[in-house]
């Protein structure tokens, strides 16, 4: 993806070049492009003086922010202790190898991004997956198919085999 | 001029100084390890706790980063404390078995188990290396990335960066990527040749007749009688 400097240039001035608010900053970025590409975060460092150390520190601490490109639709697998006992890890390894990605990836087609919750505080419906806010209470393996499917977009199905 | 009271002794401290750097003014042995005198306090090792407080309500408290006040009162010996460190040195030992200087605290503080599970990782995380180089070398080349389990020391995109000159001081400062040395037992996690295995005291004393008391510990108080041998 291109990386226009104005666009970032445009939410750094929102916030006065102001270094203390770099998450904001971030986040606009973040919304934008739906990672935070490599460019935008050198330029940003010039711009509000702060070294890329403290940046990338920042944007790895949050799962908020993704220095890989983030898929459409981004499924999260619950993994709290309540989830977790009742078969969590099993659906997360269902959905691995249903995407053929490990968690924090994202798929080839930027279809679907992976990742792990450390309990959504909903653990009476466990095992919980969300995907792009959409609840799936009691999920088992053999939902994960249906769930991902979906999701895929039109021409994905009808790709699909069978 | 503060006066704070370290180990049952009244003593004079200046304002803006840290109950370690009181305790090394009175040449008290407090053990430190992601404390350097040329870098700023971070409070990371957990090493250099002491206890504060009077009767029930002490607490422990990281030496190298809390500022003392006015009638502070500190026990820098007693068994909390010689535990916590303990404890703080079996699970170093557990992340970077491989390291001389936590081998070496083992040793000097009496540690003789490790009971946790060996992560060979050769890092701790006590920081020294991203301080170095901010501070000191003026680069900041390195820092902490991501969180929790996942946590890790390396430049931005874990790639050569312009910043860093491969000036080698945050392996200068590195407590733990060191090589070990090649004591007789080097091989298991706990090494302990240097250990000293007889205690030097017969019977428990309490913190006024310890002789040993203000120039850090033997240790004997806090082993359990079985296994001094
Ligand atoms: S453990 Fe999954 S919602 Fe609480
Ligand atoms: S020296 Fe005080 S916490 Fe490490």
């Amino acid at each position: 993806m291109n990386v226009e400097l104005d666009k970032v240039k445009s939410f750094v001035d929102k916030h006065a070049c102001d270094p203390s608010a770099l998450i904001a900053i971030l986040q606009d970025i973040q919304a934008e492009y739906n990672y935070l590409p490599r460019r935008a975060l050198l330029v940003l460092s010039q711009m509000i003086k702060t070294s890329m150390v403290d940046i990338i520190g920042v944007a790895t601490f949050y799962s908020a922010f993704s220095l890989e490109p983030r898929g459409e639709h981004t499924a999260t697998v619950c993994m709290g202790t309540a989830c977790h006992v009742r078969g969590g890890p099993k659906i997360l390894e269902e959905f691995e190898r249903n995407l053929g990605i490990e968690s924090g990836h994202t798929t080839e087609d930027k279809q679907f991004s992976l990742e792990t919750v450390a309990c959504l505080g909903c653990c009476a419906i466990g095992p919980v997956v969300v995907v792009d806010g959409d609840y799936h209470a009691q999920v088992s393996i053999r939902k994960v198919e249906p769930i991902l499917r979906k999701y895929q977009t039109k021409e994905k199905k009808d790709d699909a085999p069978n | 001029m503060l006066t704070i009271y370290i180990n049952n002794t009244e003593v004079q401290a200046e304002e803006g100084w840290t109950i370690l750097d009181a305790a090394q003014f009175y040449g008290l042995a407090i053990p430190t390890l992601c404390h350097n005198p040329g870098l700023s306090n971070y409070g990371g090792c957990r090493l250099c706790l002491v206890e504060i407080g009077e009767g029930k309500y002490t607490k422990l408290v990281s030496s190298c980063t809390y500022p003392i006040g006015e009638g502070l009162v500190v026990h820098t010996d007693t068994k909390r404390v010689l535990e916590a460190r303990r404890m703080m040195i079996e699970l170093m030992l557990s992340t970077a078995p491989g390291s001389k200087v936590i081998q070496d605290l083992a040793s000097l503080y009496g540690v003789k188990q490790m009971r946790f599970k060996i992560r060979n990782e050769e890092c701790i995380y006590c920081g020294l290396c991203v301080r170095m180089c901010e501070e000191q070398m003026d680069a900041k080349a390195i820092g902490f990335q991501n969180r929790g389990f996942k946590r890790k020391i390396s430049t931005p995109f874990d790639e050569r960066s312009y910043e860093c000159r491969l000036c080698g001081a945050c392996m200068y400062i590195c407590p733990a990527c060191a090589l070990r040395c090649q004591g007789p037992d080097a091989d298991t996690a706990v090494c302990n040749a240097c250990l000293n295995l007889d205690p030097t005291c017969v019977e428990v004393y309490d913190e006024l007749q310890c002789w040993m008391y203000d120039a850090g510990q033997c240790g004997t108080c806090v082993k359990k009688p079985s296994d001094a041998k």
